[in-house]
């Protein structure tokens, strides 16, 4: 299927027959078939035109109102924000996670970061308080897997095809997991430091994981993911010997996209950070039950 | 970035305003994307053009306006355009800027008929 728009068809171009992500390749220009219909059509509109009888109907247009030289058509203004459902949804989720007193915290973060052993380190070390884990990832359901080994409660959600977690999909988490009053909820977001910056979820505050092995320029690269993040966690702190780490370099970069942004050194490995960590959460869960 | 989800949402905004206002076609639609949106333009257009089919927007002239970056230098404390994310403030030099525009994405009107 054509990642680009979802396509699955044979096209045509330049005289030869190949799959739609081909001619993307390829950069060749190419038709859909007539009968390519990825989405299903929309029911049709009533018409709008007045049934004419003994007298002249004018105004039965859209615009309700004839002007000689001008068509019926008119300018809507909308204003509308495009991911303004999603939006919507997550403010749901906001309203319903507040009220239960739920500290929600969305986990951002390249592929290999290290989110999931952080989450399961940050399990054993909270110890009785009531959490409960939303994993996100395109396929599998091995991450909600370590984290029930560790005995809290997780949701897998696959996203398919998709680069993000949207809005909907951890409303539908939130009311199949049902979190405790006063407790913590981790959302694992896809690997990805692009999209999900875009999409609210609800959260009170994104935490982005950088790992010391991914390169100290990483927030300049990536800004808009850092600049959302309230909290950056520098991981993997164990490493940074081995791989010449300038960790003052990493913290300079993520406070040149976000002077205001809160900054942790960690190592799962170690344990060292993880006192912080917690304190931090523990603060937060403080602040959103007071 | 997931262009094809925002057309998707450009889609569900369509239809409910052909239903609010009672439209069958969508013949020019203008988009605002700022500078920090994250928008990538031309993969926009293209899945503009597959999700729209069905839709009141098939066919549609899809416009994009762009607006500026704009950030609060937190040295000068005045809101400055900027063109990147991490720029320097233009009018003071400092390094410590907060963006605080340029990452809208949004349906500004539609000519309908």
């Amino acid at each position: 299927m054509c990642t680009v728009c979802g396509c699955s068809d044979l096209v045509t171009a330049d005289g030869k027959v190949m799959t739609h992500d081909e001619a993307h390749r390829l950069g060749l220009s190419h038709h859909h078939t007539p009968a390519f219909q990825p989405f299903a059509p929309a029911p049709p509109f009533p018409p709008v035109q007045a049934i004419g009888h003994d007298h002249h109907h004018y105004g039965q247009g859209p615009a309700r109102v004839s002007v000689p030289g001008l068509s019926q058509d008119r300018l809507i203004e909308v204003e509308t924000s495009i991911l303004a459902k999603n939006d919507a949804i997550a403010m749901g989720n906001r309203r319903v996670l507040t009220a239960r007193g739920v500290l929600t915290l969305n986990l951002v973060s390249s592929p290999g970061s290290g989110k999931t052993t952080l989450l399961c380190k940050t399990i054993k070390a909270l110890g009785d308080a009531p959490l409960a884990v939303i994993e996100g990832d395109q396929q599998t359901s091995a991450d909600a897997d370590r984290i029930r080994a560790t005995g809290a409660r997780a949701l897998q959600i696959n996203t398919g095809k998709g680069c993000h977690l949207d809005a909907q999909m951890v409303g539908h988490a939130i009311d199949q997991l049902r979190p405790r009053p006063n407790s913590y909820l981790f959302i694992e977001n896809v690997g990805n430091l692009v999209c999900p910056a875009g999409f609210d979820l609800g959260e009170d505050a994104k935490v982005a994981i950088l790992s010391v092995t991914e390169g100290e320029d990483k927030p300049l690269k990536y800004p808009d993911m850092f600049t959302a993040a309230r909290l950056a966690i520098l991981t993997k702190l164990d490493l940074a010997p081995h791989c010449d780490a300038d960790l003052a370099a990493y913290e300079a970069n993520l406070r040149r996209v976000n002077p205001g942004i809160a900054i942790l050194r960690l190592s799962t490995r170690t344990g060292e950070g993880m006192g912080d960590w917690i304190t931090w959460l523990q603060t937060r869960l403080a602040e959103k039950s007071a | 970035m997931h262009e094809v989800s925002l057309a998707e949402g450009i889609r569900q905004i369509v239809q409910d305003q052909a239903h609010a206002h009672g439209f069958a076609r969508v013949k020019v639609l203008r988009l605002e994307i700022g500078r920090f949106a994250g928008v990538e333009k031309p993969a926009l257009e293209f899945a503009f053009d597959v999700v729209m089919r069905g839709s009141p927007a098939e066919g549609a002239r899809l416009e994009m306006i762009d607006l500026p970056g704009r950030a609060m230098c937190y040295d000068c404390m005045t809101t400055v355009e900027i063109a990147e994310r991490f720029d320097p403030c233009p009018r003071c030099g400092g390094g410590k800027l907060i963006p605080n525009g340029g990452d809208e994405m949004r349906i500004k009107d539609m000519e309908v008929a």
